[in-house]
């Protein structure tokens, strides 16, 4: 079974970590995320810049009208997510407890997903600026 | 959730919206810090006990206004309020006052705040120390080691600032939004300052983190100002130029010029960041000083490697710059980017006039010489560098110019 972890966190605080802090985090989120990838638990997973990078079309309009911001103003943010695939909810609140030791603060929302229709493109998108 | 790391970046974060709010509580910048601090001591007493509250921003608030209503009562010989770790509950009231305090008012709060650091009769440097020290929370120590001066000194103009601002009569109702635009203006000013004192710093590692905080600022004011496309503009400056801040240097802490970086070392997360932010800005077509100058550093940022830098672009977004913010100092930058798309000759030319006006200008020199030294004109190159030397702000500039000099004499012999 599909689910999809979605990282919630306010994100001022998370922005607000020092360089090292961030370091610190990410790397016992890696070592959780080999464990989980060895045991074919762990799929795709990606981290978002923070919501004043976003902008918002809202659709409810013809043509859609386009917002500077994220679609919700809220206390926590959708920080990033994880796609995992495990056999039921109680083995993905296992994985969800395991990633939340290495990252303490805000919450996870696993939600079972419905649809999956996976990168075809080859090698994987570059993340930096080129 | 209540380990040291995360609830220090937790007082962090609250710092500018609860110290803001404290601010219009007591109207009295002494008194909020003062409340905050005793906040903060609280939360790291009682948050890994208790476990942190739902909302941080709120619970430091209300924390930090009783304990300080909690003094004057003392002071007064009345008696206080109880002590919050015997309040069974706090969230009713934590959540009634998270909701009157979401949206507006935390913007108009943190704005003042950052506002009564800017005050025009401030010397940019108090305007910066004062920032440092109130709004980010940094200690006393921690600036003085960034402007390396000593501790007691920076106490003194750090109190000295706060005199003149409490002297200021910042006005403590809503500001109207023409109010608010001036405001916002000044306080990305200031901002950018805070940026330029870090970055201007040479390798100085203490100083350079003023960049960090400066544009942990300006996420903050977007985040307030979502809308505003020169505060995306002045973000996406400060995250572009801060990209590039470890190919900057050498290990011996020498500068290493645009051209000769190691591009691998740029930080592509930012760079990201600040592309996605100046493509934002760039669609409201209200553009300003601070989106140009971040549009010039994108263009920069694209350019996988010098050769593929588009000089003509920026050459005419500098002309832009011009028309918008007339100086010296732009128009010696757009020649640096004429002296590429067509050749030192022009280049020259254009910075010509600007001798009197930029005649203690470090960059005037450097730039000149480098111009007349593509000309084939070492000699006058050699004077110009000379020149530009005497005028070096840091040691990494000097010996910048030295290397220029040094290539000079090897190339003639000499």
């Amino acid at each position: 079974m599909l689910y999809a972890i979605l990282c919630y966190n306010d994100e001022d605080t998370v922005w607000s970590w020092s360089q090292e802090e961030d370091k610190a985090v990410m790397d016992r989120l890696a070592v959780v995320n080999e464990r989980l990838t060895k045991a074919g638990k762990m799929g795709a997973s990606l981290r978002l810049l923070p919501t004043t990078a976003a902008t918002t079309l809202r659709k409810t309009q013809d043509p859609p009208l386009v917002i500077d911001g994220p679609f919700a103003e809220t206390k926590e943010q959708l920080l990033g997510f994880y796609i995992i695939d495990v056999a039921d909810l109680e083995d993905a609140l296992g994985v969800a407890r395991e990633l939340a030791e290495a990252n303490p603060g805000g919450a996870y929302e696993i939600r079972p997903i419905a649809l999956f229709n996976p990168d075809a493109r080859s090698p994987a998108p570059s993340t930096t600026h080129q | 959730m209540t380990d040291p790391a995360w609830i220090n970046a937790a007082l962090t974060s609250a710092r500018p919206p609860a110290l803001g709010a404290l601010l219009r509580y007591f109207h009295d910048l002494d008194t909020a810090e003062e409340a905050f601090q005793d906040a903060c001591l609280r939360a790291l007493k009682t948050w890994p006990v208790n476990g942190p509250p739902r909302d941080p921003k709120a619970w430091l608030i209300m924390v930090g206004r009783n304990a300080a209503l909690d003094g004057v009562r003392r002071r007064g010989k009345q008696n206080g309020l109880p002590p919050e770790e015997t309040l069974s509950d706090l969230e009713d009231a934590e959540a009634a006052l998270a909701e009157r305090l979401d949206g507006s008012h935390y913007r108009d709060d943190i704005l003042r705040l950052l506002f009564i650091c800017c005050q025009p009769d401030l010397p940019d440097t108090q305007q910066i120390a004062l920032a440092l020290r109130i709004v980010c929370g940094l200690t006393v120590p921690q600036i003085a080691k960034a402007f390396l001066v000593g501790e007691a000194a920076m106490e003194q103009r750090i109190t000295r600032a706060k005199a003149r601002i409490a002297q200021a009569n910042v006005p403590y109702e809503v500001p109207s939004a023409a109010e608010r635009s001036e405001r916002l203006a000044a306080v990305a000013a200031m901002v950018y300052l805070v940026f330029n004192a870090g970055y201007s710093a040479g390798s100085n590692p203490a100083r350079g983190e003023l960049c960090g905080e400066a544009i942990r600022l300006a996420r903050l004011l977007l985040r307030l100002f979502q809308t505003e496309p020169e505060i995306m503009g002045l973000t996406a400056l400060m995250l572009l130029q801060h990209a590039r801040a470890a190919a900057r240097f050498d290990a011996a802490g020498e500068i290493i010029l645009l051209d000769d970086q190691d591009r691998a070392l740029w930080d592509g997360k930012l760079i990201a960041e600040g592309l996605a932010l100046i493509d934002k800005a760039m669609r409201s077509h209200r553009p300003g000083p601070y989106q140009v100058q971040a549009a010039i550093a994108a263009l920069h940022a694209r350019a996988a490697r010098p050769q593929d830098t588009d000089w003509a672009g920026i050459d005419a977004l500098y002309a832009a710059l011009e028309r918008m913010q007339p100086s010296p100092v732009v128009t010696l930058n757009r020649a640096v980017a004429v002296s590429k798309v067509r050749g030192p000759a022009e280049a020259l030319a254009m910075i010509e006039p600007l001798a009197g006006r930029l005649g203690g200008y470090f960059h005037f020199f450097g730039a000149k010489g480098a111009f007349l030294l593509q000309l084939g004109r070492s000699k006058e190159a050699h004077a110009a560098f000379d020149q530009a030397i005497a005028l070096a702000g840091t040691p990494a500039e000097a010996a910048y110019i030295r290397m220029n000099i040094d290539r000079l004499i090897r190339e003639s012999g000499g």
